[in-house]
């Protein structure tokens, strides 16, 4: 039992501008669960991406069954039983949910040829074995997304697995589900696989695991047995700061209501949506992925279709059916798949900030070139965007200074309403004390800002007031003085607080 | 489980060619005869082959513009063998075609395998290159039916079972696919390598290769429905079969194969090969003029696509638990 | 990173970035534009008579004219290979309405009508339907042409009005055709509008990532609308140039016209996979395609081996950066 089945040892993982893993160390035990936890950003899945092949490190050393061992595809980790369920789906959606569990391993007859009725038969066996019920014939598309995960879970099982990783497993699941995934560990632990969980919850933590490791921004910072250790001493590992000194949050007089949203509905992702925000606040929203925020957030930004309700900027209902309309009536949105929806990357800098206002500094449609650099030039110096030249191509920058590109350019429309979603998500720790001190600066300046994220030190730390999120409904709103990490956690998993 | 096979697409489409090939029957009888419908089929059976190879590129998120020029140059490049050498043996040129098809093919795979390059841009280029190279081999000439040996010409319309080799030759690719695509790994790996590059990738198949092998079996049927359609029209030219790229890519699209990967069947495939087959034949019969043969494969491409896009909708994330909601969801 | 940078301010621009604007692909086009007159005008006497290079550019005027939205289409991520489909489609129509006695510029608007037509409703189809363009334009292109077979079959229209061949026939100035002073009258808009304006510049902002574009404000669907029509619009313009120089409309009319026209854009190095080109580029490809057409002409090569040119020529464009950066990158892990 003292052995680690599998270890690494000073792994490193560099992408262009950001030094996702720097000489971390695990070790995973057999029959033991260990808890991997750290902040978004902190290295989590570029690890498990590393510990199955998908990335090869750059420096460092992986360890199986005390051998070195060298992953050059996924294949190779497969081999020697390391199975994963990754955090996004990787998985089929146009095939049989049977196929899913069994591809790249499927099972054959004596003929060459797949053996269907095995496949069918064990993936129902499997699938039950793990209390999920249905049939291994059904496509995956008509799945609903915790369905999907079990399948994930299904596929991680068909192999002799001797190592489990459980990257978030419960982030998209229902209460139920969840609860059925804990007892599925429990047996796994029992059978002797070495099992490595993912998860920034803590209850979790000290429901299912044996031992910790914890990682902050790439680097590894403990580890040790759970039954040594409290909650405090983990946040503490995992943020090493305290709450108050890192975020710049300043007094700033909080004015009139500026933006009314009421009864706002989706069909099928969120419901009965209320909330005001006033000028020069911040108001954070938490919730877990999957939660229903940010599709909230799109719905106000103009990117949802099939939205009801009612929505007033200055006590004038507007009406928001696409961006630019949004952009119009003074809300804009920096979104958190930055790259996919915030920027254009081939674009260089000063026409990324020119974009939204193109025809704005047009004149007959032709495009005003110094209009533009002076425009980027003031709002890129005003964010402090490192840059070799406002003519580079964006995607030379780091993730920060990419970001701050984002800012920089919906500053420069004059909004009111400023959202951001997940605004340091994947950004070195310099940029993102550089973007909470813009925010204090912003609603300084008389802006609004609402802010999702689901690090909850950022929402504690820089809120004026905080909605959580659950199920695709707000189930809570805490002042900056009621709010406890404790209230929202338990809030936005679906607990009740009484405040 | 048979109401899910009349509402699948190959159910749907199966319906329609069988209805419009006994409406034309109502017309005129002798069309659904047992010998026409041989005939037909026949008739389609260069079609049927080419768009099987198409579905496997096609699945992969590629496009294989360029088997019709492969037709031609190695259509012409074995009447030109059995012109000058018309004692080797049918075998000898029918492996011929096959590894000259194949050739073809494989340089459009390495491109997109190795390089990286889009395959449309990529057999955009062989096309023209291939045509061109027929050209060069033939010096623009003609090799006619008294140029070619007896069994060169004979060998497809040879009958066995009242039908000719050629058609017998759909029939053994059909099965073979039709295995293959359900059966074997190498068939799965089509699927999974365009469904979810990455996830296929996750999976240990080498999406890149999968793309390979899919031009490589393009080219290889290519190869072979060359030297097929040259013997069946008893003459090789520079712009034999111009332009079938179009034809061939329309079958597949009628069946249902996804232009975005992923999504095919070898039964779907056959049909909308089928389909083009009896739309061809039945437009003399019914009195149209076969002026309106390409109308209306266009015509039916458009509406196959759109009820594919309006069909095949992504379901909405739900996260929703509110059992009402649920319940309206499921109620839709 | 780099703290020397922050206190000094961000020039706009850098010496090295121009520098490097120079070493683009429209530089080695013009290299190899120039190499081809050399060669041309060695090999062949006839090559610099000014009739001659004026004849030569009949060959590649009308293709050029779709070529141009061809490329702002292509930028954007889509694709159109229906246009040699709208031309017959459109010159079917005005052989008909001339048949019925329509004036000359009843029968040249009819043409345009036809092509905007047909390009709005390619248009349409991709952007109503979120159809692929490929997928929309294989069917159309197959439609187009089709309604043409239906409406002519056979035959064959050569009944235009007085007046109707100047078009394709006729000189504005000298040894300057009608088609070629159009070509570069059309190629100075696109130029000004890829490269001047804010159309060109969504242009290239949802070729480069339409998702960010439309959280950004741009109505992404209707800027393809467009996209869509100017293509049909400027294939209905090349067809009434066709028509009239051929002086006959059959359906058959340009076919195979798709490939050449992709072949040129993608030439003039703009990506396959869209977001980025230049209108300068294709205008040199455009040219670099005449030159060595009507220099194989001189020498009395078939037209045929041209398609192997500009297929080989296709493929080294877009393999041959890929090949550099694999290179590189395996220069640099040997370090």
């Amino acid at each position: 039992m003292n052995n680690a089945i599998f270890s690494l040892k000073k792994v490193s993982k560099v992408f262009p501008g950001v030094k996702a893993l720097d000489g971390v160390d695990l070790h995973l035990y057999p029959g033991q669960v260990t808890a991997l936890i750290g902040e978004n950003g902190a290295g989590k899945s570029t690890l498990v991406k590393t510990m199955t092949g998908i990335y090869q490190p750059d420096g460092g050393e992986i360890i199986f069954n005390g051998k070195s061992v060298q992953f050059h595809s996924p294949h190779d980790s497969h081999a020697l039983g390391i199975t994963a369920i990754h955090q996004e789906t990787v998985l089929f959606d146009d095939l049989a949910v049977a196929e899913n569990i069994f591809l790249g391993n499927y099972p054959m007859t004596k003929h060459f040829s797949i053996d269907w009725p095995a496949m069918e038969a064990r993936s129902q066996e499997i699938l039950s074995s793990i209390n999920a019920h249905m049939n291994p014939n059904q496509i995956l598309r008509e799945l609903s997304i915790g369905q999907k995960h079990m399948v994930g879970i299904a596929r991680a099982l068909s192999v002799d697995a001797k190592v489990v990783i459980l990257d978030e497993p419960t982030a998209a699941l229902s209460h139920h589900e969840i609860h059925e995934l804990y007892e599925l560990v429990n047996t796994l632990r029992d059978q002797g696989k070495a099992i490595l969980f993912i998860t920034h919850k803590f209850d979790e933590i000290f429901t299912l695991a044996d031992r910790y490791t914890v990682f902050r921004d790439g680097s590894f910072v403990g580890e040790g047995f759970i039954k040594d250790t409290n909650e405090a001493q983990l946040v503490e590992m995992m943020v090493a700061r305290s709450i108050e000194a890192t975020y710049p949050k300043k007094d700033v007089e909080i004015g009139e209501t500026l933006l009314e949203v009421s009864n706002l509905c989706h069909t099928t992702e969120f419901a009965d949506i209320s909330f005001s925000l006033k000028k020069g606040e911040i108001l954070g929203v938490y919730g877990l992925v999957g939660s229903g925020r940010t599709e909230v957030m799109q719905a106000l930004f103009g990117t949802t279709d099939h939205v009801t309700g009612s929505v007033k900027m200055n006590g004038k209902e507007v009406i928001i059916h696409s961006p630019k309309e949004a952009i119009d009536n003074g809300i804009v949105y920096v979104p958190e798949e930055r790259q996919k929806q915030g920027i254009v990357l081939e674009l260089p800098i000063y026409q990324n900030v020119s974009l939204p206002q193109m025809e704005r500094l047009a004149k007959h449609g032709q495009i005003d070139q110094e209009g533009e650099m002076a425009l980027a030039r003031q709002y890129c110096e005003r964010l402090q965007v490192k840059a070799s030249c406002w003519d580079e191509k964006v995607m030379n920058l780091s993730g920060g200074n990419q970001q701050k590109v984002v800012i920089a350019k919906w500053l420069a429309t004059n909004p009111k309403v400023i959202i951001l979603d997940e605004p340091t998500k994947g950004i070195d720790i310099g940029s993102k004390a550089a973007v909470h001190e813009f925010m204090s600066e912003l609603v300084d300046s008389g802006l609004s800002v609402i802010m999702v994220s689901s690090e909850l030190p950022e929402i504690l730390g820089m809120s004026d007031r905080i909605l959580v999120m659950n199920e695709g409904l707000i189930v809570g709103e805490l002042s900056r003085a009621d709010a406890t990490p404790e209230k929202v956690v338990s809030l936005a998993t679906g607990g009740s607080v009484t405040c | 489980m048979l109401k899910r096979l009349i509402y699948s697409r190959e159910g749907v489409l199966s319906i329609i060619v069988l209805a419009m090939f006994f409406g034309v029957g109502v017309i005129s009888p002798d069309f659904i005869s047992l010998s026409n419908s041989v005939s037909i089929f026949n008739d389609t059976s260069i079609l049927i082959m080419l768009a099987l190879g198409q579905m496997l590129v096609i699945l992969t998120r590629c496009i294989d513009l360029s088997v019709a020029a492969n037709v031609a140059f190695t259509g012409m490049f074995v009447a030109m063998v059995n012109q000058y050498f018309p004692e080797l043996p049918m075998a000898l040129l029918i492996f011929l075609s096959l590894f000259i098809g194949a050739l073809l093919g494989a340089i459009n795979g390495l491109f997109v395998w190795l390089l990286k390059v889009p395959s449309i841009v990529i057999t955009l280029g062989t096309m023209s290159i291939y045509r061109g190279a027929t050209f060069l081999l033939s010096d623009g000439a003609w090799v006619n039916s008294h140029q070619m040996s007896e069994s060169f010409i004979g060998l497809p319309r040879y009958e066995i079972l009242s039908m000719p080799v050629l058609g017998w030759m759909a029939i053994v690719a059909i099965i073979l696919f039709f295995w293959a695509m359900k059966f074997s790994v190498w068939g799965r790996n089509f699927y999974s390598a365009g469904g979810n590059p990455m996830a296929a990738f996750y999976s240990g198949v080498n999406v890149g290769k999968v793309q390979f092998y899919a031009f490589l079996v393009s080219g290889t049927l290519s190869g072979l429905c060359g030297y097929l359609w040259v013997s069946r029209f008893a003459v090789a030219y520079v712009d034999v079969a111009n332009g079938f790229e179009l034809q061939v890519i329309a079958a597949c699209v009628i069946g249902g194969v996804s232009i975005v990967g992923g999504l095919g069947t070898v039964v779907g495939c056959v049909i909308g090969a089928l389909f083009i087959g009896v739309v061809n034949n039945a437009l003399p019969i019914i009195g149209v003029s076969p002026f309106w043969q390409m109308a209306i494969s266009g015509l039916v491409i458009i509406i196959a696509v759109i009820a594919n896009a309006t069909s095949g909708k992504d379901k909405a994330r739900i996260i929703l638990r509110n059992p009402n909601a649920n319940d309206e969801i499921r109620a839709n | 990173m780099d703290t020397t940078i922050k206190k000094s301010a961000t020039p706009d621009s850098m010496f090295t970035s121009k520098l490097q604007g120079l070493l683009r692909w429209e530089s080695f086009l013009v290299l190899i534009v120039f190499l081809v007159c050399v060669m041309n005008s060695y090999l062949s006497p006839y090559f610099l008579d000014p009739w001659n290079l004026s004849d030569a550019t009949f060959n590649f005027t009308e293709k050029a004219l779709i070529a141009l939205p061809m490329a702002m289409l292509i930028i954007a991520k889509e694709i159109d290979i229906s246009v040699a489909a709208i031309i017959s489609l459109s010159s079917t129509l005005m052989g008909l309405v001339a048949q019925m006695g329509a004036p000359v510029y009843a029968v040249a608007f009819v043409g345009i009508l036809a092509g905007a037509a047909c390009g709005l409703f390619n248009g349409v189809l991709v952007t109503r339907f979120k159809i692929p363009s490929i997928v929309v334009t294989i069917g159309t292109m197959s439609l187009f042409r089709g309604i043409s077979y239906i409406l002519l079959g056979d035959q064959v229209v050569r009944d235009y009005p007085d007046g109707f061949e100047f078009f394709g026939q006729g000189y504005v100035y000298w040894v300057f055709s009608f088609e070629l002073v159009l070509f570069a009258f059309f190629a100075l808009v696109f130029y000004w509008l890829l490269h001047r304006t804010t159309f060109g510049r969504y242009t290239y902002a949802i070729g480069n990532n339409p998702t960010a574009s439309y959280y950004s404000g741009i109505k992404v669907d209707k800027h393809r609308l467009i996209l869509f029509t100017l293509v049909g619009v400027m294939s209905g313009v090349a067809s009434i140039l066709l028509t009239s120089r051929l002086g006959s409309t059959r359906p058959s009319i340009a076919m195979g016209w798709e490939l050449s026209i992709i072949t040129m854009v993608v030439l003039g190095g703009v990506s396959i996979l869209g977001g980025s080109g230049t209108i300068a580029g294709v205008v040199l490809a455009v040219i670099l395609m005449g030159l060595v057409t009507f220099g194989m002409g001189l020498l009395n090569i078939p037209g045929i081996v041209m398609t192997i040119i500009v297929g080989v020529m296709l493929i080294t464009v877009v393999s041959l950066p890929v090949l550099i950066t694999l290179y590189k990158n395996k220069k640099a892990k040997a370090l």
